[in-house]
C-alpha cells in the first residue's frame, strides 16, 4: 500500500492514460449537452449516453476545422484523445473532429483524416508534380493477380511499349493491406522508376478503404517521383487521390495518363522526316539555281566566246571602215574632177591667148611682176601665146 | 537489370534528329555537310521507327524485402 499526494496521484493517472494507444486516437459516439463556447473560442461540452457522461473540450484551432458544430441534443461521433486533466481531476475527451452520428464511422474517419491531412498541406496543389512526357520505367503498385493489372498492361503495350514496367505487387484489401501497399511503394522508391501508378479495381467502400489509410497517404506523399492514383471507379474518391500528383478515375485511365500514344510519336517522326526532306530539297534547288547562273556567267567569260565576240566586233568595224573609205574615195574623185575643171579655167594659156604676156628673169626664171625685180641691162624672157621672146631691159620705171 | 531503357534510346535518337533539323534549317552549312546531316537524319528517323516497331513492353516483378525490411 502506498501513500500519494493528490498531485502525485493525478500525475500518475495522467501518465497512465497517456500510455494507452486506444485512448490516443478514438471515436466516441454520444449526445451533446451542456455545450458552451466562451470568448476564448474553445468549446466545452458533455457527451452523454443514457445516464453516463464524458466531459469534452474542443480547442479553438480544432473548432475552425470542423465543418458543422453540433448543438445540444445532437448525436455525434467525436474524434480525439482521452486524457486526465490534473487540475480538475477529471477525465476529458480532447476533440479534434466532430461528425454527425448518422454518417457512419467510416465516413467520419474519412472526413477527419481528409481535414487533418489537408490542414497539414498534403493535398497542396502547388506540390503536384507534372508527369514525365516519355516515362522510362513505370512503377505499378497493385494486386499481381487483379484484373486491374492486366487492363493497365494492355494499355501500356498498345500506347508505349518502349517503357519498362516494375511491378510491386501488394495486397489491396483486408487486414495488413495498408502495410503491404506501403511496403510496395517503398520498394519502388529504391528503384529508378520515374512515375508510379497506385491502382485497384472497383469494390465496395470497405474494399477501397486501404487507400484511405493514413499510413498509405503518408507513403504516397513521401514519393520521390510523381504518383498517379487509379483506385476503383470514376465515382470513388479516396484519400490517396488527394495526395497523388494526379488522380485517374480508373486503373486503365491511369495507364493512359502516364504514357504518350505511339501513334502520336509516329506522326511526329513523319513530320520531322518531311521537314528534313523539305529543308534539303530547298537547299538543293537553291544550289541548282546558283549553278545555272554560274554556268551562264562562265560561258560569257570563256576565251573562245570572248574571241568570237571580238571577231564579230572587228568584222563590224571593218565593214564600217570599208564603207567609209568607199564613200570618202568617191568624194575625193568628185572633188578632183571639180578642181581639174577649176584649174583649167585658171590656166595662163587662156590669158596669153587674150594678148597678155608673162615676163621672167632669164637669170633665175622667176616671174617679174614689178619693175624693181629687174635692173637695166638684165636679160628677160617673154612668153606669148605661141612662143618666146628674148629681150634686154633698157630702162626701169615705177608703176604708172 | 540496369542500362538504358528503350525510352532512353528513343529520346537520344529523337533529340539528335531534332538537333539535326535545327542545324540544317539554320542554312549556313556547306552542301556536303548538309547532305551528310540529311542522311544521318533519315537514318535516325528510321531507327526511331524501328525502335517503336520492335518495342515489347518489359514487365519486371519486384522482389519485396517485406514490410519493414
Amino acid at each position: 500500500m502506498r501513500l500519494l499526494s493528490v498531485a502525485q496521484l493525478n500525475t500518475y493517472l495522467r501518465e497512465l492514460l497517456d500510455t494507452d494507444e486506444i485512448l490516443a486516437d478514438i471515436w466516441v459516439e454520444g449526445e451533446v449537452s451542456n455545450l458552451s463556447r466562451p470568448a476564448s473560442g474553445h468549446c466545452y461540452f458533455t457527451l452523454k449516453e443514457a445516464d453516463t457522461q464524458l466531459r469534452a473540450v474542443c480547442w479553438r484551432s480544432a473548432v475552425a476545422r470542423i465543418p458543422a458544430m453540433p448543438v445540444n441534443g445532437d448525436a455525434v461521433l467525436a474524434h480525439g484523445r482521452v486524457a486526465f486533466y490534473e487540475a480538475s481531476g477529471q477525465i476529458q475527451l480532447y476533440v479534434d473532429m466532430i461528425r454527425p452520428a448518422g454518417v457512419g464511422l467510416l465516413a467520419a474517419r474519412f472526413a477527419e483524416l481528409k481535414a487533418r491531412l489537408a490542414a497539414e498541406g498534403l493535398f497542396d496543389p502547388s506540390r503536384k508534380r507534372s508527369l514525365p512526357p516519355w516515362p522510362r520505367r513505370i512503377g505499378i503498385v497493385t494486386s499481381p493477380t487483379g484484373a486491374a493489372l492486366q487492363d493497365m498492361l494492355t494499355i501500356l503495350r498498345r500506347r508505349f511499349p518502349l517503357a519498362e514496367v516494375l511491378l510491386a505487387g501488394c495486397q489491396v484489401q483486408g487486414v495488413g493491406a495498408a502495410e503491404s501497399v506501403v511496403a510496395a511503394l517503398q520498394s519502388l522508391y529504391q528503384t529508378n522508376v520515374d512515375v508510379i501508378i497506385v491502382a485497384r479495381g472497383g469494390g465496395s467502400a470497405e474494399d477501397l478503404w486501404t487507400f484511405n489509410e493514413e499510413v498509405v497517404a503518408r507513403a504516397v506523399y513521401a514519393s520521390p517521383v510523381p504518383v498517379v492514383s487509379g483506385v476503383g471507379h470514376e465515382t470513388d474518391t479516396t484519400i490517396i487521390d488527394e495526395v497523388a500528383d494526379l488522380r485517374a478515375p480508373t486503373p486503365s485511365a491511369a495507364a493512359e495518363l502516364v504514357t504518350p500514344d505511339q501513334v502520336e510519336l509516329r506522326a511526329d517522326l513523319e513530320a520531322l522526316q518531311a521537314q528534313l526532306d523539305e529543308t534539303i530539297g530547298t537547299m538543293i534547288d537553291q544550289r541548282h539555281d546558283l549553278l545555272a547562273l554560274a554556268t551562264r556567267n562562265l560561258h560569257q567569260l570563256a576565251p573562245a566566246a570572248r574571241l568570237e565576240r571580238e571577231q564579230h566586233r572587228l568584222h563590224e568595224l571593218m565593214q564600217r571602215a570599208t564603207a567609209w573609205i568607199d564613200h570618202a574615195t568617191a568624194l575625193r574623185h568628185a572633188q578632183l574632177a571639180g578642181l581639174t575643171a577649176q584649174l583649167s579655167a585658171l590656166s595662163p594659156q587662156a590669158t596669153l591667148a587674150r594678148g597678155y604676156a608673162i615676163v621672167r628673169r632669164t637669170a633665175d626664171g622667176s616671174v617679174v611682176t614689178v619693175p624693181s625685180q629687174v635692173a637695166t641691162g638684165d636679160m628677160i624672157g617673154i612668153t606669148l601665146r605661141d612662143g618666146e621672146l628674148e629681150a634686154q631691159v633698157r630702162e626701169t620705171g615705177s608703176a604708172p | 537489370m540496369t542500362g538504358a531503357s528503350s525510352t532512353e534510346a528513343y529520346e537520344v535518337l529523337f533529340s539528335r534528329l531534332q538537333a539535326i533539323i535545327a542545324r540544317l534549317e539554320s542554312g549556313d552549312l556547306p552542301l556536303a555537310d548538309s547532305l551528310a546531316l540529311y542522311e544521318e537524319g533519315v537514318a535516325l528517323s528510321a531507327s526511331c521507327q524501328h525502335l517503336l516497331d520492335a518495342a515489347v513492353l518489359r514487365v519486371r516483378e519486384l522482389q519485396q524485402q517485406d514490410a519493414g525490411g
